[in-house]
């Protein structure tokens, strides 16, 4: 996995509450046994109205998803999280995320940054005055950072220790586990007899 | 001071655990499907990985499988690919598999409790997140992402922060008619979807004592729904009976020791939740949703909401979108809405007690013209446990569709989908935009309402058939 220190770029207002699973990504687009080529489900039936924020010609590059609370709830599909970073994006920020997407962020590499409601509606606000505007990210500092002079928001995140300093890092779960090989057998040869099995 | 019964389950497990880091736990079952297992098999194969322990993993084919023709091939190319992927997987893995065809073949949270897999005091994964539904048998159950589904076939393990713990009693009996659908509906409008975040839920309890196994499971298969990392009810005869003679049940003398362990699974009457809802049985009703989350509910005998009334903004914002997505004026009594389709099946009511009910209200009637009534078994086993008793004869006489097993309606992602602005009433759980098909107006609701929406071909309860 990549290393995540800070990310500044152009950052989309996505003015709903409760974006579901599969308002990121239908299930129908979940066909693929890879973990790229994604981008085309993300948001689909969103995307299929012009108006549509993320059809707009200055959020083309986007790398930055302003959402509002409640985000990433449903289904378990990780190819949420692939949709987003195939399209491009980064980070994702957010009031509140739903458990299981935000694990699978963390795992993936794309920032999930928790803010409070009253900041994602501030930024919201700067976006809509300023079409296009970036937005920054810190990880080593936790911070976001919007705007400029007297107008700059400037606030704190939420992202748990480990996952930050693994991120940080770029480090993969699997290794680290299986750097702890001794605990799990020493757990495995204590389990008892009549625990199911799945081979006989 | 005293444990829950989650702390209980969570400490068992425990392999590592160090200050600053998330507690490294051993995972006793991992459940697999097709859809969200392709990448993580691969991630082995790039790092010349093996699976740590095919004999506690068990891989079904369900998400993508047509429930028509099931004999087949895959008509969608992409759907073969992925189911041929996994078969292809398991025989390279050792991993055990119930593909299509196959007498255990079904939606994997109707397959491991079936087998007798799913037992008390267990942890069990799976990806997807209706895993949920093992927490009925007193499990720690809960839906992962691939990344994860790798993590436990390289370790056996994965390391997850201690959640909260939660409890929501059930006290009194609910009325006759109401089901465990509908308690979760009620409980889920009062608290949100996220009012879970962050909880391992107990659910306990009068009610929740007298629920049958298939309905806890209901209970517990819900609990993503209002955001709760898992929900579990504390074992007891009905859970062991249940499990009793089941293939992969202990026996014998594993049995005595397993049934002596397992009655050690309740909360301490000396230990504390992080947080208590405590709901009146009483006063649940039939419940149904309008809007497009499943938090978006109302009793069936009620009116679609007006979004003005809503004190907050998001809401009354969610409100007038769910509104103009599901084609509904506020006001509207819930009954006088028309359904084009009835979905009797998926992890959610998809088991033979489900079935049964449902044949036993649709007897003697007839699926309302212009209505269509799919009834989908859960898992094979099922399938066949209703033909033996005749419920397929009382489907197909009332003028429903009877299917193979598998995940069907409940998600958009075989054949079996909503057209746009197609109207549903559902007993899967979620109502999500385009949840049942792009477009797709889901109304979740529970079997009873399923069936006797089905005859009368607007949103209906059986005491509705009488009148």
């Amino acid at each position: 996995m990549e290393k995540f220190t800070s990310h500044t770029g152009v950052a989309v207002p996505l003015k709903r509450s409760n974006v579901d699973t599969d308002q990121i990504i239908p299930a129908v687009y979940l066909k693929r046994v890879t973990r790229t080529g994604f981008e085309d489900g993300l948001f689909a039936a969103w995307r299929s109205d012009p108006s549509f924020v993320l059809n707009r010609p200055e959020y083309a590059s986007a790398s930055v998803l302003v959402a509002g609370p409640d985000f990433g709830t449903g289904s378990s599909r990780e190819h949420a999280v692939w949709a987003l970073q195939n399209y491009g994006f980064k980070v994702v920020i957010s009031p509140r995320f739903a458990d299981i997407f935000r694990g699978n962020a963390g795992k993936a590499g794309l920032l999930a940054a928790q803010v409070d409601e009253k900041v994602v509606q501030k930024i919201w606000d700067h976006l809509e005055d300023h079409p296009g505007a970036t937005v920054t990210v810190d990880l080593e500092t936790r911070t976001v950072k919007a705007g400029e002079g007297v107008d700059a928001i400037e606030d704190s995140f939420d992202i748990d220790d480990y996952t930050r300093w693994r991120l940080l890092e770029g480090l993969d779960d699997i290794g680290i586990t299986l750097g702890h090989e001794d605990a799990i057998s020493s757990y495995e040869s204590t389990r008892p007899s009549w625990k199911p099995v799945t081979l006989h | 001071m005293g444990k829950t019964l989650a702390q209980k389950v969570w400490d068992e497990h425990v392999v590592r655990s160090a200050e600053g880091e998330p507690d490294l736990l051993f995972i006793d079952l991992h459940l697999i499907h097709e859809v969200t297992s392709p990448q993580a098999f691969d991630g082995l194969r790039l790092a010349g990985r093996t699976v740590r322990r095919p004999d506690l993993t068990l891989a079904t084919e369900d998400h993508n499988v047509p429930t028509i023709d099931w004999d087949k091939p895959i008509a969608d190319p992409v759907s073969a690919t992925q189911v041929e992927t996994l078969r292809k997987n398991a025989a390279e893995f050792g991993v055990r598999l119930h593909p299509l065809g196959d007498l255990d073949q079904g939606i994997v949270h109707v397959v491991g409790p079936q087998l007798g897999l799913t037992q008390p005091g267990m942890t069990i994964v799976c990806g997807d997140s209706h895993t949920s539904t093992h927490g009925a048998f007193g499990a720690i159950a809960f839906g992962i992402g691939t990344s994860e589904v790798e993590h436990v076939l390289a370790t056996q393990t994965l390391p997850q922060a201690k959640p909260k713990t939660m409890a929501v009693t059930v006290n009194g009996s609910l009325p006759a008619g109401v089901t465990a659908k509908d308690l979760i509906l009620y409980l889920i409008a009062q608290t949100g979807t996220g009012g879970g975040q962050g909880y391992i839920v107990e659910y306990r309890g009068q009610a929740i004592e007298e629920l049958s196994m298939e309905g806890r499971m209901t209970v517990c298969n819900m609990s993503i729904e209002w955001g709760a990392k898992a929900g579990l009810i504390a074992p007891d005869q009905t859970t062991f009976d249940y499990i009793e003679g089941k293939p992969e049940a202990p026996t014998g003398a594993d049995w005595d020791a397993a049934v002596a362990h397992w009655r050690t699974l309740v909360t301490d009457a000396d230990a504390s939740f992080d947080k208590e809802i405590v709901i009146d049985a009483a006063d649940v009703t039939p419940f149904v949703t309008w809007g497009t989350n499943p938090g978006q509910g109302v009793p069936l005998g009620g009116n679609v909401p007006t979004p003005a009334d809503f004190e907050e903004e998001q809401d009354r914002v969610a409100a007038e979108k769910a509104l103009e997505y599901m084609g509904l004026e506020a006001g509207t009594p819930m009954r006088d809405i028309k359904v084009d389709t009835v979905f009797v099946g998926s992890c959610t009511n998809g088991r033979i007690e489900d079935l049964r009910l449902a044949a036993s209200i649709l007897q003697g009637h007839q699926v309302a013209e212009g209505t269509r009534l799919l009834v989908v078994p859960g898992s094979v086993r099922v399938r066949n446990q209703a033909i033996e008793e005749g419920l397929d004869k009382i489907f197909t006489a009332a003028g429903a569709e009877w299917r193979g097993a598998g995940c069907s309606m409940c998600l958009g992602m075989n054949p079996d989908q909503l057209a746009p602005q197609e109207r549903s009433a559902s007993t899967s759980n979620r109502n999500f935009e385009g949840r049942q098909g792009k477009g797709g107006r889901t109304h979740l609701v529970s079997v009873p309402v399923a069936a006797a929406t089905a005859v009368r071909g607007t949103l209906s309860s059986p005491a509705d058939l009488e009148a």
